[in-house]
């Protein structure tokens, strides 16, 4: 990787950016925030505590016998006393662990339920997730907005208790959601529609990952999902409805960028650069990072990510596009407005 | 003359030159040399494999790491776990049940030995075949190397579009490779165990060991075929322009999930059945007393063979199944654990009240037995569909399996290797590196895999090349590489122990171990034609009968 690239890569912290936002970087599934995750936790207590009683009961009598049955020094040199089996004790130790399955799969069953069957209020906000290699495209159709790798959704509250609705989608291979706060994981299958669905409770930040193996840069599908109060959800549907904005003091930059290749793979609202290969720029300055929440979204980061994004996430899908340094300035100046 | 050099067996063979030695060797269809050679063959990609997750772990120490390319690792995590499971687990079944099948039914040798030898040569072939594409993977168009598309090489990530090159069809082959071996292999166990066993072996006679191997035999049979079937499939997709696996021309991404895990869950069955069977005849010797329950022991494994094939999806709780389909697998899959708990519950039931003697081979059967209690139950754990939405795919995966295959197979077969290991070299494997070896990999393997299920719960999703800091897995993944260094000193403590014992180890005797099965009755290492006479037996343990003519087992059949 070049320098500064890198130093942003090395530097990066996921709380280093998103001033006022709590972030929660730490998916971890024992402290949900949404419903389903709620149903996922209660069966994981139930099912651990189980597994704990086993395993102390199990493994104290394996660490008994082997302490008090190892042979010692003392010892006479006859055999011990040879056994060869007992059905009632065979019938006890089978009964027990299928009445466990049974009350087990009772739960289970009813947590499947729970998360899988729930019916979505007409209100839910319905969101599309497309998994892209190496990165995820988010469609609010009923909103018309397109934005990518970063999710917002509206925070439930008791009052207003709002469910987002997703729709999960692959345009190449599989991939899968998980932000371990707010749900389990969904696979992205091409060719299949898949769902979940979210009614988060505290704002901020969660941090979750691509969880399925989806080629080279796995790794680095990030996904973050922004769940805003509801006035903020608001302002921010607003201003993802508006057209990019077109500065007139910026014409040069903005008919730079439309001359080059970017246009065919990405799209900036009310302009003629409509590809759909890549994310979709009309809001980029919108978003907190770059590169499928790889880095921050900084000045020098776009520069960077424009000049050479295989020097910081190799092997991905957006070519060094080999512009020359004032072809950069104007680029970079361009995307810099698209707030 | 030519007779006379045909009976000599193994080690005896002092004095004639190298060369004839390897001509020997690879002409053998002797099941105790090509048992050996399968064994030698695992422990050597084991080897491999091993140093591969030494790289990948590396890798992984710390946040951002830059020592692999994204490329580079996402090989090394294919090659580890097709190695594994296909060059060291694989070959490990049928080397144990080559070597002692026909020790222990009292017969001269597999029922088919050239189909033997064939099988072994076919398995090496494709496990050389799948390390040559680190050379030739690159094909003529310099599409990467090495398959990188993961063990279970998902569609459509393994369709033309998105693996170009030749990386995946050396995949495809050379597993199809192994598995020709293995198949030749299991049908081999099968008619050796059902027609050639001794006078009086009945099959309720018949040690647990081989039982263990007839049910594993009998389910790679059936299970293979699915795993050849979708390859075959994708090979078509790739190079004839099928669609079985291309979704943008109607084919289904599901399909080969399916198809993959109908092989793939028993495979794991198949993998650990084998380790089961070393702690079937290790655990009585050392307790001093017959297994307990046996009967059961041997229900417990065909329902474990039987209810392994029907938990497939249970890998697939994340696709999008129906909610009754996901409750059916996940009910079956928490079936599985019943047989299995039997199992624990009967090794339990065998060491107590015995006088129990902590060799090299009782301390892995021991702490298999406490680390596969473990694995079981996040195995349960991993069926509740709900929690395994979201460990899947994750870092508790990825420790789960290993403390399967690492805390309960492989300890069990380093067990037998310390084992079997004077029956089949006639030499004594030193105590105390054993003891060494045991305790550095125990130690080890815990700090390895202990912390990586914390990972997963914190979010950590396998198979990435690097994460950025600052997620809450910076210091377990630190401790599970500083792990690999107590492993890696664990096994070269094995590796200098054999070397050492070949060439200077004490001798062992016929049975150094008191045992009760046949093999033991033989000389170590056993002639090619393993018994003078064939011997006849009355119970399920005659050395024991031999031993104790006041007291022989067949009284109380």
């Amino acid at each position: 990787m070049d320098s500064p690239a890198r130093l942003a890569c090395i530097l990066f912290t996921t709380a280093a950016f998103a001033p006022g936002q709590s972030v929660y970087p730490i998916a971890n599934m024992f402290k949900p925030e949404a419903t389903p995750a709620d149903s996922i936790y209660n069966i994981s207590m139930l099912m651990l505590a189980i597994c704990a009683a086993i395993f102390l009961v199990v493994g104290g009598l394996l660490l008994f016998t082997i302490v008090r049955f190892r042979s010692r020094k003392t010892d006479n040199s006859r055999e011990p006393v040879q056994v060869y089996g007992s059905n009632r004790i065979e019938i006890a130790w089978t009964v027990i662990p299928v009445l466990i399955v049974i009350v087990l799969s009772m739960a289970t069953a009813r947590a499947v339920v729970e998360v899988q069957n729930k019916k979505m209020p007409p209100d839910a906000l319905k969101v599309t997730v497309v998994g892209h290699q190496w990165w995820w495209e988010i469609r609010y159709p009923e909103l018309g907005i397109v934005t990518a790798n970063e999710l917002h959704v509206p925070q439930s509250t008791l009052a207003k208790p709002a469910h987002t609705l997703l729709k999960l989608q692959s345009a190449d291979v599989a991939h899968s959601f998980w932000v371990g706060q707010l749900s389990g994981k969904v696979d992205l299958i091409p060719g299949i529609t898949n769902s979940m669905w979210l009614d988060p409770r505290r704002t901020g930040i969660y941090l979750g990952n691509c969880a399925e193996y989806c080629g080279t840069q796995h790794a680095n599908m990030l996904i973050r999902v922004i769940v805003d109060s509801p006035a903020d959800f608001e302002n921010w549907v607003a201003a993802q409805k508006l057209n990019a904005s077109s500065d007139p003091q910026l014409e040069a930059a903005r008919s730079a960028f439309l001359s080059l290749n970017c246009i065919n793979c990405h799209t900036v609202s009310g302009t003629a650069a409509r590809g759909t290969f890549g994310p979709d720029l009309s809001h980029l300055m919108s978003r907190t990072t770059l590169a499928s929440g790889m880095i921050p979204n900084t000045a020098e980061n776009l520069r960077a990510w424009v000049k050479d994004p295989q020097a910081i996430k190799h092997g991905n899908l957006m070519p060094n596009m080999q512009l020359n340094p004032r072809e950069l300035d104007e680029v970079v100046t361009y995307l810099a407005s698209l707030k | 003359m030519a007779a006379t050099t045909h009976i000599v067996g193994l080690g005896e063979a002092e004095g004639v030159s190298v060369p004839s030695k390897l001509h020997d060797w690879l002409v053998t269809v002797d099941h105790k040399r090509l048992g050996i050679l399968y064994i030698g063959t695992a422990l050597f990609f084991f080897g491999v494999a091993g140093i591969l997750a030494a790289l990948m772990r590396w890798q992984l120490a710390y946040p951002n790491s830059t020592f692999l390319t994204p490329e580079v690792f996402n090989r090394l995590f294919t090659m580890h776990g097709t190695t594994m499971v296909f060059l060291v687990g694989m070959p490990f079944f049928a080397g144990l049940a080559n070597y002692l099948t026909p020790l222990m039914i009292g017969s001269r040798d597999m029922a088919f030995p050239r189909l033997n030898a064939f099988g072994y040569w076919i398995f090496l072939m494709g496990g050389i075949l799948l390390y040559f594409s680190y050379i030739a993977g690159e094909g003529l168009a310099g599409h990467g190397t090495a398959p990188d598309v993961g063990w279970f090489a998902y569609a459509p990530l393994t369709e033309r579009a998105f693996s170009r090159g030749t990386s995946t069809d050396y995949w495809i082959l050379s597993i199809m490779l192994t598995g020709i071996g293995t198949t030749a292999s299991a049908l081999n166990v099968v008619v050796t165990v059902i027609s050639m066993r001794c006078k009086g072996m009945t099959l309720a006679r018949m040690p647990l060991f081989v039982w263990l191997m007839l049910v594993v035999s009998s389910m790679v049979l059936f299970i293979l075929p699915p795993l050849t079937a979708a390859q075959i499939m994708l090979l078509l997709d790739r190079y004839l322009g099928a669609h079985f696996f291309d979704t943008q021309a109607g084919g289904s991404a599901i399909l080969w999930q399916h198809f993959f895990w109908l092989f793939g869950h028993p495979e794991v069955y198949v993998l650990m059945l084998p380790g089961f069977a070393c702690a079937n005849e290790i655990i009585p010797v050392f307790s001093r007393k017959p297994m307990f329950g046996r009967a059961a022991m041997i229900g417990a494994t065909i329902a474990i063979g039987m209810v392994s094939s029907g938990v497939w999806a249970h890998h697939m709780f994340t696709v999008g199944m129906s909610a009754s389909s996901n409750i059916y697998f996940a009910v079956a899959s928490m079936v599985v654990g019943i047989p299995t708990g039997i199992k624990i519950f009967n090794w339990l039931g065998t060491m107590y009240g015995g006088k129990i003697r902590f060799d090299t081979p009782m301390l892995f059967c021991i702490a298999f037995l406490f680390q596969f209690l473990i694995a079981g139950l996040t195995g349960v754990m991993l069926a509740v569909a709900p929690f395994d939405w979201q460990v899947t795919d994750s870092y508790f995966v990825v420790a789960h399996f290993h403390y399967v295959l690492l805390g309960g197979l492989l300890f069990t077969l380093f067990g037998a290797v310390y084992y079997w290991f004077p029956k089949a070299t006639g030499k004594m494997l030193n105590e105390t590196l054993g003891k060494w070896h045991f305790w550095l990999l125990v130690i080890g393997f815990h700090l390895t895999f202990d912390t990586l299920h914390f990972a997963g719960i914190l979010g950590m999703p396998r198979r990435i090349y690097t994460y950025a800091p600052g997620r809450g897995w910076e210091t377990l993944n630190l401790i599970s590489s500083i792990g690999v260094i107590f492993q890696a000193a664990g096994v070269a403590c094995l590796v200098w122990n054999i070397l050492r014992t070949l060439r200077k180890g004490e001798p062992a005797g016929n049975d150094p171990w008191d045992g009760w099965t046949l093999e033991w009755a033989t000389t170590s290492p056993p002639p090619e034609y393993n018994f003078a006479a064939l011997p006849e037996v009355r119970s399920s343990r005659p050395l024991w009968d031999l031993k104790h003519p006041e007291d022989p087992d067949w009284r109380y059949e």
